[in-house]
């Protein structure tokens, strides 16, 4: 698969020729492409994908460019950007790269994979595709495969079928102390952090989110962060290679396997748009869909 | 290879007017395509390396700043040396009508200026996408409205 490089392309882009051919990216590109479609059956790997899940606007993507900045590039990263695809349409605006200044910068540009994607059929923040995905980037050498759902919150927790660790991001100003005592993915965390805390009362959601998790059996460690202005930075991309997992969640886990599993099965039983469209226009129900499914 | 497409839109160079790249942007989305939206001031290099990492099929050029007959052959020129012939590449934005055909003889496939209707461009990915028009294509073709 490796074919020399481009000369003017890696003159062009300063250490685009080095360690990553450009043209292993385009083959890269075009089997996630592949997998996305279920036309490619992907490569088993294994390591370790970390999940960040958070509501919109709480800084997911400027926290993993920020990530990107001390993991790279010592570390092969992929990130795996999900934003909506429109109810409507079926069409998506992906707007995860805007944030990712690794990118541009040549040295850590090669030890990056980012790729946007949107969940298209499938429901909840991290759709099921995800899942091969990592394991595809994971057997093309990559040390380890971020995650970022779509800005999401409560009892949005899919991305635990598929990540390894769980990172949940916070903010300031996101409402009162009661958000933090609430059910759902706070619970299978396995850290907390709170970003922008450049911003006033970023201390008081600290604390009201160590003294909620505080009462959990195992609870996730606070951290308070910057990703902006880079404060905690360093410390947390090492607190996140080597971050325990928390034994509480793993029952939740499976049970989010265990719905994809069947989401999956559904969706891939018939052309879920074609069924949507008949029912839509009267020519079957959702009795007659879920029979023939079976 | 019709149907929901992968569509980079980008304003390369220093020019901060993004207003009609993201109406682009939208009306791309409300018409079923998969868009990625890059952002401000983009070099041509990260254009293309954005559009090979995604494997996007379209890349939309937006410019106000003028110095589009210099950015969008750059990035036509890119997308050839990198072997990404298949890429459809499009521009909008204030692009002088005696600058265009300089712009369509290095790969740019359609132009849209101010009160371009989202329909003809919608219209335009359509038609595009049904016909072998990439920027290493030998197709001397390009858009000329509806």
């Amino acid at each position: 698969m490796r074919v020399s490089v481009n000369a003017e392309l890696a003159q062009a882009i300063p250490g685009f020729g080095k360690g990553c051919d450009y043209l292993d990216r385009r083959a890269l590109a075009k089997e996630i492409t592949a997998i996305e479609e279920g036309l490619l059956k992907p490569d088993v790997g294994q390591g370790l994908i970390i999940g960040i899940t958070g509501a919109p606007g709480v800084g997911k993507s400027c926290l993993i460019d920020a990530l990107l900045h001390c993991w790279t590039p010592g570390l092969k990263v992929a990130v795996l950007a999900v934003d909506p695809t429109s109810p409507i349409s079926g069409g998506a605006l992906l707007g995860d790269r805007i944030r990712m200044t690794s990118l541009d910068d040549s040295e850590r540009r090669e030890s990056i994979y980012l790729r946007s994607i949107a969940t298209r059929s499938a429901s909840g923040s991290t759709p099921y595709i995800v899942s091969d995905l990592c394991s595809h980037l994971l057997a093309r050498d990559f040390d380890l495969v971020v995650i970022e759902t779509v800005g999401a919150g409560q009892a949005e927790i899919r991305c635990a079928a598929m990540a390894d660790r769980i990172i949940v991001i916070e903010g300031p100003s996101r409402g009162d102390g009661v958000q933090a005592e609430k059910a759902g993915i706070l619970e299978l965390a396995d850290l907390v952090v709170v970003n922008k805390c450049d911003l006033p009362g970023a201390d008081v959601v600290v604390n009201q989110l160590s003294m909620s998790l505080d009462l959990d059996i195992e609870p996730p460690t606070v951290v308070k962060v910057s990703a902006l202005k880079g404060d905690g930075i360093e410390p947390l991309a090492k607190t996140i290679l080597s971050l325990k997992k928390r034994t509480t969640s793993e029952k939740a886990r499976i049970r989010e396997r265990l719905m994809i599993a069947n989401e999956r099965r559904f969706l891939e039983s018939m052309d879920f748009k074609a069924a949507v469209d008949s029912i839509h226009g009267g020519l079957s129900t959702i009795e007659s869909i879920m029979e023939s499914s079976k | 290879m019709a149907g929901r497409q992968r569509i980079i839109v980008a304003k390369p160079g220093l020019d901060g007017h993004d207003r009609g790249a993201k109406v682009v942007a939208r009306a791309l989305r409300d018409a079923g395509h998969e868009v990625i939206y890059t952002g401000l001031r983009r070099t041509p290099e990260q254009i293309v390396s954005s559009a090979i990492d995604e494997d996007a099929s379209f890349i939309g050029l937006s410019s106000l700043s003028g110095a589009h007959s210099h950015l969008f052959p750059k990035v036509c020129q890119l997308l050839r040396a990198s072997g990404m012939n298949e890429v459809i590449v499009f521009g909008g934005g204030i692009i002088p009508e005696g600058d265009r055909m300089a712009l369509y003889e290095e790969g740019v496939r359609a132009i849209f200026g101010p009160g371009t209707s989202s329909k003809e461009i919608v219209a335009f990915i359509d038609h595009a996408s049904e016909r072998e028009c990439g920027v290493g294509a030998s197709d001397s073709w390009f858009w000329q409205g509806m």
